[in-house]
């Protein structure tokens, strides 16, 4: 097998022969299901898409299929013939693209299979609807960051951490979309009730008092707000983020600093782990 | 577990891990490479250093590293 569709020979692998005939789907309707939804969200071109096409075109979408199917590559070569596929001529680009996107589906599907539990009360035709528009959102993320994959992984390992991403937050902030983000503490209790001994108990009271200390003195307003909300009432990161209309990395270099300052505080009292230089999050 | 080491084990998370981690945008930039060292059986850790602190710090991109890891290794599977 060639190692990069720009070397195959697209005609060859695109027409059935006596060997793949039984498994050979026209490609046209593989490809169909997406293109509305493609076309739509601006990837690919209605022209490329037309029921006219010509076989050499709907030929050099079975091409990039079948070279993505193919187990014999290395993962560096599937990597190169998905680059090659997507930044190649029309016809070439948006029947790699229509495969992207089923694979960035998949991906965003599996990840609200893993949440479905936590979801129950939303339905199933809303979380389908989640996952086409996670899937929609991280193609275009892929699209636009092409030059940024290094090759470091195969290709679609790459291209599936943005539709877990996009899926994730979206169904985070759906899980949270009617409950009301607590800024303030109330919950101190989680940590502070019985069945301790009595020095324990002494421990746990000087603890949780000094804490509560540092929080009220150590932190700026809106270290004090991220805080409470990311640590103390496990609001979800995205979810704040969508209501203080921030940014997850922002938060969370504010919530970073905020708890060096307070684990700062308490290593003074020996009520931390002693970790007192200030540490930037590294690059 | 007694009370006491969930109290203990509370404040650690309130207070996050000890030690150098990178920020979330690095931690997405480096997660496939990462998840492919572990499932390779390799020291990610020693070859992206910061990033399991970051997750261990980090909820959110926790659950995506554990969604990437689940997904690479239910590929995997279905091609044995």
């Amino acid at each position: 097998m060639a190692d990069s569709l720009s070397s195959a020979p697209v005609a060859e692998l695109g027409r059935p022969t006596s060997s793949n005939h039984a498994k050979w789907v026209h490609p046209f309707m593989a490809l169909q299901v997406y293109e509305s939804e493609l076309i739509a969200i601006g990837c690919i071109d209605s022209e490329t898409t037309n029921p006219m096409a010509t076989q050499d075109t709907l030929y050099a979408r079975r091409a990039v299929d079948h070279s993505f199917e193919d187990r014999e590559m290395s993962a560096g070569a599937q990597s190169k013939a998905w680059l090659a596929a997507l930044r190649g001529p029309a016809a070439e680009r948006d029947a790699a693209t229509a495969k992207l996107h089923g694979v960035l589906l998949r991906a965003a599907r599996f990840e609200v299979g893993r949440r479905q539990a936590a979801l129950s009360h939303v339905r199933g035709e809303e979380l389908e609807d989640i996952a086409m528009q996670a899937a929609n959102d991280a193609l275009m993320a892929v699209l636009a960051k092409l030059d940024d994959f290094r090759g470091a992984s195969r290709f679609t390992t790459w291209a599936y951490k943005f539709a877990l991403l996009e899926a994730g937050v979206k169904l985070r902030r759906r899980a949270w979309q009617d409950r009301e983000v607590v800024l303030e503490p109330d919950n101190w209790t989680a940590f502070a009730d019985g069945g301790v001994t009595a020095h324990e108990e002494l421990e746990q009271a000087a603890l949780l008092s000094s804490l509560r200390d540092a929080i009220e003195e150590e932190l700026t307003p809106h270290q004090r707000r991220v805080f409470v909300a990311l640590a103390l009432n496990e609001v979800p990161i995205d979810v704040l983020a969508e209501r203080l209309g921030s940014t997850r990395g922002a938060l969370y270099k504010t919530l970073h600093d905020a708890r060096g300052k307070l684990r700062r505080a308490l290593a003074e009292y020996g009520l931390a782990q002693s970790d007192t230089t200030e540490k930037e999050l590294m690059r | 577990m007694s009370e006491h080491e969930n109290e203990r084990r509370e404040m650690d998370r309130l207070l996050g891990p000890v030690g150098e981690q990178v920020s979330c945008d690095r931690c997405f930039e480096l997660l496939d490479e990462y998840v492919e060292l572990e499932l390779a059986g390799l020291d990610a850790d020693a070859r992206l250093p910061g990033l399991r602190t970051h997750l261990d710090g980090c909820p959110a991109c926790r659950e995506d590293h554990e969604s990437l890891r689940a997904l690479i290794a239910a590929d995997s599977a279905g091609q044995k």
